[in-house]
């Protein structure tokens, strides 16, 4: 589903990060473990397209991200991966379901209010709807930035630290939930984390190490 | 949702700061309407006051003067001019139309004219009551009059007038007409056959000491003559001829509202660049509105990014909202402008200027057009340094 090929990203002139070759097939649920500094964070905005790494390939669903221009590598993002962002960053200036919707409207496939209304049902926030993110608590707004990372039903769902705030039953429930959602979208699950709590719960595992 | 829904919303969070860009804006366009629309009148009603009056013959005097007094009746007449002479040069070859002015008395403030009806004929003036003045007393009076005096057909008054003949002349004027608006000088006036000016202004007895010419026989006098000439050319050898007697000038009203408005230009030089100072300022408070704007949503915007919004879309987001701000503040500054100029007309309503905000100049258009670009001006760096936001580098930081 995605392959990263001697993969090296630098700093100001320092490696931060550095992979040979990793390949994950549709459908997978990975870990990628390392502590803070390790470059998790990063390795992550590659795989969204965020960042071009100094050096190597990031291939999605047999597209390399860093061959393609803005404007369509934007739309390609749209429409194949969600991204759960470790601060939420939810639009304060917009309702949830809005916030949802925005998703929809930037991939270009056109508004399906229904589908909202359908993934705000699943997670629970069917209330919400016209909630402001400011009235939400953040286990909610984790909630809604999931919703918002799978309504445009993705092929790879990115999620970066989702339990680090959380006590253990709340950060099981999170875990719980990404992988659901990844299941009912066929989508390869990638959780960067240095939470050592989950560490036993997925098979397979990229492990960064870190950096001198 | 659209880029125009988020800019709303944006709004809405941010409505102190958007009020302030909307208010700054809006004066500085209402500034300038009122100017457009005050100057556009002004000009209009110069324009039609003297149109088809080529000259005016009057007694030696200031030329400034004698068309303010005669064509605008905005000045005091400086003098008289004969009767026999104005029916001379009525009667000279070139001269198309000629119509006498007899300046005497006033009532409530509003100046009495003896002319003829061919001064009604020539400002397009009809009546809307009653008839054109028949005999000596009779009177027509303008729209204006009948809208702030009591004066109706029918009404009779006594002119008011310093230099009555007699201190108990009981003589009085009787309104035979009220005429329609004309948007001119003719709506201000009371107009009266020139014999009944005579009648209450009989030429003052021949001083025996100073007389060293045996006295014309006709000694009645008018103010002024106003003069339209069948080609520009005849007109420029009688009025050269006019103003070599020595005892006669002829004024062109073109040339001395010209000169007017040579002094007004100054003041209006001063408003514009006013105005102009105030639509810097309200580009300039739009944008810091957006810039510092930009800052609070950096990570609005990289979000945007990371969910498919394409360079060239926040860009447009961040433009959209400034021209979307500077149209508000458009429209309501042409709305304000409107208001204020019909205020100034209500301020001014006793004056001989008449001023309304309830018309429409379609310099308006420029003006719309200007906020417009200032607004896309304003917008355009912040919208660049949007274009510019890296998901990645904004994302790390927090």
């Amino acid at each position: 589903m995605f392959h990263l090929r001697d993969v090296r990203h630098a700093y100001n002139g320092v490696d931060a990060l550095q992979i040979r070759d990793w390949r994950a097939s549709q459908g997978e649920h990975w870990l990628v473990l390392g502590p803070s500094g390790s470059g998790k964070t990063t390795l992550l905005h590659m795989l969204a397209g965020f960042l071009t790494p100094s050096h190597g390939q990031v291939i999605v669903a047999g597209h390399p991200l860093g061959k393609m221009k803005p404007a369509p590598l934007g739309r390609f993002r749209a429409r194949h991966i969600g991204i759960v962002l470790q601060r939420l960053h939810l639009m304060e200036s917009l309702t949830v379901a809005r916030n949802l919707q925005l998703a929809q409207y930037f991939s270009g496939l056109g508004q399906d209010p229904q589908r909202v209304r359908e993934v705000l049902d699943e997670l629970g926030l069917a209330n919400k709807a016209e909630a402001y993110p400011h009235e939400l608590s953040f286990g909610q707004a984790q909630r809604v930035a999931v919703g918002r990372a799978i309504v445009n039903r993705p092929t790879l769902l990115l999620a970066d630290e989702p339990t680090s705030n959380l006590d253990d039953e709340n950060c099981m429930q999170t875990l719980d939930l990404l992988e659901a959602q990844a299941r009912s979208c066929m989508a390869t699950l990638v959780i960067a984390t240095h939470d050592q709590r989950i560490k036993a719960r997925f098979a397979r595992q990229y492990i960064l190490a870190r950096r001198a | 949702m659209t880029l125009a829904g988020i800019s709303l919303s944006y709004l809405r969070v941010r409505n102190m700061g958007a009020l302030l860009n909307v208010v700054v804006l809006a004066l500085a366009v209402a500034a300038i309407t009122l100017l457009v629309l005050t100057a556009e009148q002004l000009e209009e009603r110069t324009y039609l006051d003297a149109r088809g009056i080529d000259a005016v013959v009057s007694a030696q005097g200031s030329a400034l003067q004698i068309v303010l007094a005669s064509v605008y009746h905005l000045d005091a007449p400086g003098g008289t001019m004969p009767w026999p002479a104005a029916q001379a040069i009525a009667a000279r070859p070139g001269v198309k139309k000629a119509i006498p002015i007899a300046v005497a008395d006033h009532y409530d403030g509003f100046r009495i004219v003896g002319t003829t009806h061919d001064y009604l004929t020539h400002y397009h003036a009809r009546l809307r009551a009653g008839e054109l003045w028949r005999a000596p007393l009779e009177v027509v009076i303008g729209s204006e009059v009948a809208l702030r005096t009591p004066l109706r057909v029918g009404s009779t008054f006594v002119p008011a007038h310093a230099e009555r003949v007699a201190a108990h002349d009981e003589r009085q004027y009787r309104v035979a007409g009220v005429l329609w608006p004309t948007g001119s000088v003719v709506d201000r006036l009371i107009l009266t056959d020139l014999a009944s000016v005579w009648s209450f202004h009989p030429p003052p007895e021949p001083d025996s000491v100073l007389i060293t010419e045996p006295a014309p026989d006709d000694t009645r006098t008018i103010t002024a003559l106003l003069v339209q000439f069948d080609t520009p050319v005849a007109g420029a050898a009688l009025l050269r001829e006019i103003n070599s007697r020595g005892d006669l000038q002829a004024a062109s009203p073109i040339i001395e509202t010209a000169r007017l408005f040579g002094l007004t230009v100054m003041g209006m030089r001063v408003l514009r660049g006013f105005s102009l100072i105030l639509v810097i300022a309200a580009g300039l408070s739009l944008f810091i509105g957006l810039y510092s704007v930009l800052n609070e949503r950096r990570y609005d915007l990289a979000i945007m990014r990371a969910l498919g919004a394409s360079p060239a879309q926040l860009m447009a987001l961040l433009l959209f909202e400034g021209v979307l701000l500077t149209a508000i503040g458009a429209a309501v500054g042409l709305l304000l402008g409107h208001a204020l100029t019909s205020l100034l007309g209500y301020a001014l309503r006793f004056e001989q200027v008449s001023i309304t905000g309830w018309i429409w100049s379609n310099n308006e258009l420029w003006i719309v057009a200007g906020a417009l670009v200032v607004g896309v001006l304003a917008a355009l760096l912040p919208a660049w340094r949007a274009h510019d936001t890296d998901i990645a580098q904004v994302l790390a930081r927090g």
